[in-house]
């Protein structure tokens, strides 16, 4: 009898252990920071679901989005930078052709109001369609994607898993696209976990002295917890547009001459290099920019115009290390790291 | 019981009579039909050919390769000002030269009346220019239906589209054609503002004689479209000094010229 009972309590572990095994994680959407605003995406009209999620990955990783079926997203947008594009101050594309602008991080894109160093792309479903048709990125046409969607082995059966229906449509391309990059949150520094008292949550003492600073000198432009306030400006990099009129490209309009958007500083440690011309190597020549370096042009934001007449932020040597040992704090290794982005 | 019959009698007689009126009324004042708008491109005083020679105000040569527009956001107006909005999702319509069912654009579903102006915009309005891609179906999907009239980097639609040749045009090195080039867009941006070239075009009745929506059937307009108009007034754009233009500060000297292109040649009342 005692070996009866023996058994089935056996087989009831055994059983416990299979069960507890079996179901697959379920698939969470979006992580939606409690740190960050209201998303500007609005995610009820494309909701983020597993296999949306899936083929928009498997897009987003695909070369046969160029015309050559040579180049894909993540060539200029690795996980392991930020979806960035690491060491290249511009980004090669087909033919080897360079572009005019550094490949920014692909990071947080519920948020964004505007795309691009010119915001010329106001809704992210729109954003790919941009370096699809770009002459120096993937020079394809968008009815040709499509088509070549449509007749690979694989695809029209993801389109039906996703969207219901094999046909590969404009809307369920870009859509499942927007589904992959509306997953790339990246929330979990170490300045997140302090900012939300989460346990753990401390930051080294130089860093908070880092943030003091940053408050100060920085946040009129690098704002909330995006670390951008979504604007245009002109920070002084250069004083001739000729070669790249920034926003005015755009809107037309002549106070937009040389302005580019503030970007999010998240994961700055690890998206060398900076600036819409990919100019400064390190951060620790963006701020000697700011301190020292800012060029003169009728656009220059008030920002950096100083009352005795000079230009920039002036940061002293300890401000600037107390600034770096903050900056280091907003990268995310659990977002550069996660494997559900990673290829 | 003998006044009950009689009651019930003189119900039944009231019923069929107001019955009857009704039915008059009905085909009167209300019920739905279509509306039929077509858009009947010009040269000037003639018919607008591509590969005929048309001469602009400045003087120059033209010939004709694409004409191509977005007309949306239908309103038809009464006397009295009231006022039917064509609903947002039967209101984008993409007029191309050389697809003449593309120019006979039909709103559906017109509520019956007298209607005595016609309004409509000539582009695509900012909202429907930032919606998400879930509803840029038809010719506002950026790959198939509004394929060449969507720029990508500046991401909208092209509202009026206008390409062809001109002895006075500088030589294209590409085509070693002298061509000319105006695609014009812009809707007033979104997180930051840009240049707003939507147009909107009101055209009233002649004489105040209405269009008619019945029941049995719809007016026709048959609307003017006159290429040549954005060639000038306000501004003379020639074809030799400005040969082409796009999503730059030009474009409002081209929109401001063509944004009365459309007039009212005549209604036809069923």
């Amino acid at each position: 009898m005692r070996t009866f009972w023996f058994f089935l309590c056996l087989a009831g572990v055994m059983l416990a252990g299979c069960k507890k095994d079996e179901p697959k994680p379920k698939f969470e959407g979006p992580f939606l920071p409690s740190n960050f605003p209201q998303p500007a995406y609005d995610l009820s009209q494309n909701p983020v679901t597993e296999a949306g999620f899936a083929l928009g990955k498997k897009l987003f990783y695909d070369p046969l989005l160029s015309r050559d079926n040579s180049i894909a997203c993540a060539d200029c947008h690795i996980s392991f930078a930020a979806f960035s594009h690491p060491d290249h101050p511009t980004s090669h594309g087909i033919d080897g052709l360079f572009g005019r602008r550094n490949a920014l991080p692909v990071q947080n894109m519920l948020w964004k109001t505007g795309f691009f160093w010119d915001g010329g792309v106001p809704n992210l479903d729109f954003v790919p369609l941009n370096a699809i048709q770009s002459p120096v990125e993937m020079d394809e046409l968008p009815d040709q994607v499509l088509a070549k969607l449509q007749a690979h082995p694989e695809y029209p059966a993801l389109f039906r898993d996703a969207f219901g229906s094999e046909k590969v449509t404009t809307a369920a391309f870009l859509q499942a696209l927007s589904q992959f990059m509306a997953m790339l949150v990246s929330a979990n520094s170490p300045y997140d976990h302090y900012v939300r008292n989460e346990p753990g949550g401390t930051l080294p003492g130089e860093a908070l002295e880092g943030l003091a600073v940053f408050q100060q000198k920085c946040a009129g432009c690098h704002a909330t917890d995006l670390f951008t306030d979504q604007t245009y400006r002109n920070n002084g990099i250069l004083s001739d547009f000729t070669f790249d009129q920034g926003r005015h490209e755009i809107s037309t309009l002549p106070d937009d001459i040389g302005k580019f958007r503030v970007p999010s500083l998240r994961n700055v440690a690890v998206t060398a290099p900076y600036m819409h011309n990919g100019k400064f190597k390190t951060l620790e020549s963006v701020l000697d920019h700011y301190d020292a370096g800012v060029k003169d042009s009728p656009t220059l934001d008030p920002l950096l115009r100083r009352a005795d007449g000079t230009l920039g932020i002036p940061l002293s040597a300890q401000e600037k290390s107390r600034l770096l040992a903050f900056l280091q704090t907003l990268t995310d290794e659990d977002f550069i790291r996660d494997t559900r982005f990673a290829q | 019981m003998e006044k009950l019959k009689l009651g019930l009698l003189a119900l039944l007689v009231l019923t069929t009579f107001f019955t009857a009126c009704k039915d008059d009324e009905d085909d009167e004042l209300s019920g739905f039909a279509d509306v039929e708008i077509e858009f009947d491109n010009r040269a000037g005083d003639a018919s607008l050919v591509f590969g005929t020679e048309y001469t602009n105000a400045a003087g120059e040569k033209l010939t004709f390769s694409t004409f191509n527009y977005f007309v949306s956001n239908f309103v038809l107006v009464k006397a009295d000002g009231s006022e039917y909005v064509v609903p947002k999702d039967s209101c984008y319509f993409l007029c191309k030269h050389d697809d003449p069912d593309s120019r006979e654009v039909v709103l559906k579903n017109v509520p019956a009346g007298d209607y005595t102006s016609l309004k409509f915009m000539i582009g695509v309005d900012s909202a429907k220019s930032v919606s998400p891609a879930s509803e840029r179906t038809g010719v506002l999907d950026p790959a198939t239906g509004a394929n060449g009239m969507y720029w990508s980097w500046n991401a909208g639609y092209i509202f009026v589209k206008v390409e062809g040749t001109s002895p006075q045009a500088p030589l294209n090195p590409g085509t070693g054609e002298n061509t000319f080039q105006y695609h014009t867009g812009l809707f007033g941006g979104y997180d930051s503002p840009t240049l707003n070239n939507l147009k909107t075009v009101s055209l009233a009745t002649h004489h105040g004689e209405p269009a008619k929506v019945r029941r049995s059937g719809g007016p026709h307009f048959h609307l003017y479209v006159d290429v040549l108009e954005m060639f000038t007034a306000p501004t003379n754009v020639s074809v030799a000094t400005n040969p082409t233009s796009h999503a730059g500060p030009y474009s409002k000297t081209v929109a401001d010229n063509y944004a009365d292109m459309i007039t009212l040649d005549h209604v036809h009342n069923p």
